[in-house]
């Protein structure tokens, strides 16, 4: 039986905006608990909201970086329910007219291919606190630190049709948020979430399943596994003859497994209705035009321009455009060292970001400086150094030795280029093997190498490659 | 002197006739007195009044005085009073101290008004006859076993008792009219908008407004000055100019057209009421205005509009209220689920747990297309009778209550009979629309209250109405027996 995997992800992007999007209350995150919470977020009597405008401007950009329409009037409405981490008993949240309308998203899916994932809507609405249930002795702590931080809610169509492909869209939107500047994209923090919603149908049926929506993924590699599993799990249920009910499952990723958390049956009522507190929310032309002026190139643009601009590989511009202080590096480096883009391409990517990598640093956090970079690629480019050298003179600058010419100067590491000191170690190398100068000039080619060898370690590789290869060839032809 | 007017009294503080403190004395022991028998406060902070009493006479000193410096004022118990219980009327807020003040409540405080007390009021403002109150019900000062009306019964009764000289109210069907037409007093609601609703205890919030209880158009005009104008922390607050409420209350009534809706004087008007009425107009015709009869055709299903958007809006509100982080909450809760239910059915009384579950069944799913959306388009519709009605006249009056106070006890049986009772005034709430009552007579010696209604922002025109009638009468200036 040919199963096809149809899901849709409703992903939640908390808003970079100093202050609470009702509230005057600070954002920031990993404060004591309840430090953070005015009276407007502990929803003492008589507080009511007053609309932190950032937030406006920010779904604005979100909706012009995936082409959806804005909508002019939109409605903040009460979703009702309780629970000790809503302060309100509501959750000011927008339903039937949303900020952000219909729009989609290039996704660059294993193969290398696009694909475009429609975007239903997306919409602003505040976060609750936080419930701990651990180290309280069997009663539950409140924290509402949390409570009121700003929300876009993004509601993809049931376009995927796997795990990786929900993972592509996942990583695409990611990416977007954090080029826009409205979301720092930090998963562990949970300012960057995503629920989502799972079926499985037989490959002839143009009906949808029953859909099972999935929460608690908070990572790449967990969004890949609780689907995974779920649609193993549905297929499994519908193959021994039963049926999915709809639902709402948890993942539990020491487990790997979803488990059930609560019916459709026992979904909550939210009973929505506009809120009375505040006046629909209406974004003008005006205000659409000063945000589209403010807006960055997209990730998408940018890989187009790398590609033509500095001559890069697909593969290359993708790496090089993930995030937007990544790609602005590699531009800097570009610009200070005039050097050629494949080549600054090939140290960010490797050198550079080996490094970041294994010191679990950002590029924002690089101990090496574009200027630094760029010196040194200078360097190589003017044969002051070789390819091979810039790696040891890399280090050095990695491990804050000083500037780049300093620490070729002080380590000796400079190219030797002057013929004349060439051509007398050649001679000393070649009078010093006989053996193999015999071997060779009998036709043993690969011996060539072993020669190269022995003048790089007699000069401590500091030999420009092309003068002793090319004197390296006269001398030992005879 | 404590039955002078603000006016009066600001004259008599500018001219050294009475310092801040021996006023506000005078008035905390007619408090004293009278107050067992009336139950109109709900808090009396006389240590704090005379605190502020002494710092306006001080700052009179100085010569910073403003019109208000000094004079004696209540806040209805809805208004939030840092570091005083705020009660809302209800068990749930019994020992609720507010750690801030409300936007109206710092205006008072800067205009430098001293806050003898916190009056009483119906649960939550939910009732028409001050009897939801926890703290019991207000007695009307013109008959103690008669109601003084609600929900702001407790600043109606203590104006008419001259225990104040003035106090905020709020209204979200009637409340400040209401009672202030039960008790004899003046009672403006402003337009939706005008007053910030910042700190002021949420119960129907698209409904609710503050606004001032008085004796006079005057002194209402003087506290207009200090409460109206744009909030930031309100964001349904307008940003509209605020005038000088008392420089057009001389203004002339020749050519004032008064319409008169028919459906304000057809059945369920006491006759009585009724007689009271047609005579003040009949003043206004003497003072040069032209009376026209028109239609409000929507009129009768104000209250069931009413009835769903209040409690709709109301079940949401009142959500806070869980037991969680303040106000009651119950005795050693097994579960969750135990301390929401218990905490919230202890501290609730019936007529506000009526209204959360008619708000709450009209907003589920399945039937708010068919009650919530309904009574908006009924509220739209009412909206244009009024809009209709004002290319023709310039203020349409009427009766504030169909009868003056009813017995305590006497509808509480009968819920709808109370809701009844808010006919006249409700629809204003619904079109947002400014109202006043002002004393117009009495019946059977209960006072009636003549309502005025206005277009958006016509306040100064009604005060001046409202004004123009009190120069020519005395009703407002009567006092109760044994007062």
């Amino acid at each position: 039986m040919e199963w096809e995997t149809v899901i849709g992800l409703e992903i939640h992007a908390q808003l970079r905006t100093k202050s609470k999007i009702f509230s005057g209350a600070a954002t920031e995150y990993g404060a004591e608990p309840n430090t953070q919470a005015c009276a407007v977020d502990l929803a003492f009597p008589g507080v009511l909201p007053v609309l932190n405008e950032e937030v406006v401007r920010m779904a604005i950009k979100f909706g012009l970086g995936v082409s959806a329409e804005i909508s002019p009037k939109s409605v903040f409405a009460r979703k009702n329910y309780f629970y000790p981490d809503l302060p309100k008993g509501y959750q000011i949240s927008q339903f039937e007219l949303p900020i952000v309308g219909k729009g989609h998203i290039e996704v660059q899916l294993e193969d290398g291919t696009f694909k475009r994932i429609n975007i239903t809507r997306a919409h602003l609405e505040e976060d609750a606190g936080k419930s701990l249930h651990e180290d309280f002795h069997g009663l539950s702590g409140i924290d509402l630190n949390r409570a009121g931080t700003p929300l876009l809610e993004i509601v993809s169509e049931p376009d995927m049709r796997s795990a990786k492909e929900a993972v592509a869209y996942l990583k695409a939107i990611h990416s977007l948020v954090r080029y826009l500047e409205i979301c720092d994209g930090n998963m562990q923090e949970g300012s960057f979430r995503c629920d989502a919603n799972v079926s499985v149908r037989r490959k002839s049926d143009s009906k949808l399943g029953t859909r099972c929506e999935l929460k608690n993924i908070n990572s790449f590699r967990y969004v890949e596994r609780a689907i995974n599993y779920e649609v193993e799990r549905q297929i499994s249920v519908i193959e021994a003859g039963g049926t999915i009910s709809q639902e709402t499952r948890l993942y539990d990723p020491d487990k790997n497994e979803t488990r059930t958390m609560r019916s459709k049956e026992e979904a909550n009522d939210y009973r929505y209705f506009p809120d009375p507190d505040l006046l629909p929310l209406v974004v003008t032309n005006s205000m659409i035009l000063a945000v589209q002026d403010d807006m960055p190139e997209l990730p998408g643009q940018k890989r187009e321009r790398f590609m033509t601009q500095y001559a890069l590989t697909a593969y290359d511009a993708d790496l090089l455009v993930t995030s937007r202080a990544l790609a602005m590096y590699f531009e800097t480096v570009v610009k200070e060292s005039k050097a050629q883009p494949k080549l600054t391409a090939n140290w960010i990517m490797g050198d550079l970001s080996g490094a970041l990598n294994k010191a679990n640093l950002d590029i924002t956090e690089s101990p090496v400086a574009t200027t630094q970079l760029a010196k040194l690629l200078q360097r190589i480019e003017d044969n002051t150094i070789s390819g091979k050298i810039a790696k040891t003179v890399f280090e050095a600058m990695w491990n804050n030795e000083g500037d780049v010419d300093e620490i070729i100067d002080k380590q000796g590491l400079k190219q030797v280029t002057d013929s004349g000191a060439i051509e007398s170690l050649v001679a000393k190398i070649i009078a010093d093997n006989p053996e193999q100068v015999a071997d060779y000039r009998s036709g043993k080619d690969k011996l060539f190498g072993f020669f190269v060898g022995q003048a790089m370690k007699a000069s401590g590789g500091k030999l420009n490659p092309q003068q002793l290869n090319q004197l390296l060839k006269e001398k030992l032809a005879g | 002197m404590v039955y002078k007017t603000i006016a009066e009294l600001s004259q008599d503080l500018a001219n050294k006739k009475i310092s801040s403190v021996e006023l506000t004395q005078q008035f905390l022991d007619r408090i004293e007195r009278f107050d067992k028998s009336l139950n109109s406060f709900i808090t009396v902070t006389a240590d704090q009044a005379l605190a502020e009493a002494k710092n306006a006479d001080a700052q009179r000193a100085k010569g910073e005085a403003g019109p208000l410096t000094g004079i004696p004022f209540a806040q209805k118990d809805i208004f939030c009073t840092q570091g005083v219980k705020t009660s809302c009327g209800s068990k749930m807020l019994d020992n609720y101290i507010s750690p801030y003040d409300a936007t109206v409540v710092k205006q008072f405080k800067k205009a430098g008004t001293v806050l003898l007390g916190k009056t009483n009021m119906d649960e939550f403002a939910m009732g028409s006859s001050n009897e939801t109150s926890y703290y019991g019900p207000v007695k009307n000062p013109w008959n103690l076993e008669t109601v003084a009306g609600g929900s702001s019964g407790g600043s109606a009764a203590a104006v008419a008792a001259y225990l104040t000289p003035a106090a905020t109210g709020t209204d979200t069907g009637g409340s400040i009219r209401q009672p202030a037409s039960l008790c004899g007093i003046s009672g403006l609601k402003p337009t939706y908008g005008r007053v910030s609703r910042y700190g002021m205890i949420a119960y129907a919030s698209s409904l609710d407004q503050g606004g001032p209880m008085a004796r006079t158009a005057e002194d209402i005009a003087l506290l207009m000055n200090t409460m109206a104008g744009f909030d930031t922390n309100d964001s349904t607050s307008i940003d509209y100019p605020v005038p000088d409420y008392t420089s057009t209350l001389n203004d002339s009534m020749k050519g004032l057209r008064i319409g008169l809706p028919k459906e304000f004087f057809g059945a369920g008007l006491e006759k009585g009421v009724e007689e009271a009425i047609q005579a003040a107009i009949k003043e206004y015709e003497k003072l040069g205005a032209t009376i026209h009869e028109i239609s409000l055709p929507h009129s009768a299903l104000s209250i069931p509009a009413y009835y769903v958007i209040a409690p709709a809006e109301c079940s949401s509100n009142l959500a806070r209220y869980d037991g969680v982080r303040f106000g009651h909450r119950c005795k050693e809760p097994k579960d969750l689920e135990d301390l929401y239910k218990r905490s919230r059915s202890e501290g609730f009384g019936p007529e506000v747990t009526r209204r959360i579950m008619i708000g709450t069944y009209a907003l589920s799913a399945g039937y708010y297309d068919a009650y919530y959306l309904k009574a908006q388009k009924i509220r739209g519709l009412i909206r244009e009778d009024f809009s209709n009605a004002f290319d023709n006249v310039d203020v349409i009056m009427g009766p504030t209550s169909p009868t003056p106070a009813f017995k305590i006890g006497a509808k509480t049986d009968d819920p709808i009979s109370m809701y009844l009772s808010d006919i006249y005034t409700i629809a204003v709430n619904l079109a947002g629309l400014p109202g006043m009552s002002i004393p117009a007579g009495f019946v059977s010696d209960l006072p009636v209250g003549l309502q005025l209604i206005g277009d958006i922002f016509q306040e100064p025109r009604l005060l001046n109405i409202a004004h123009s009638y009190q120069k020519v009468t005395d009703w407002h200036t009567r006092i109760p027996k044994g007062f």
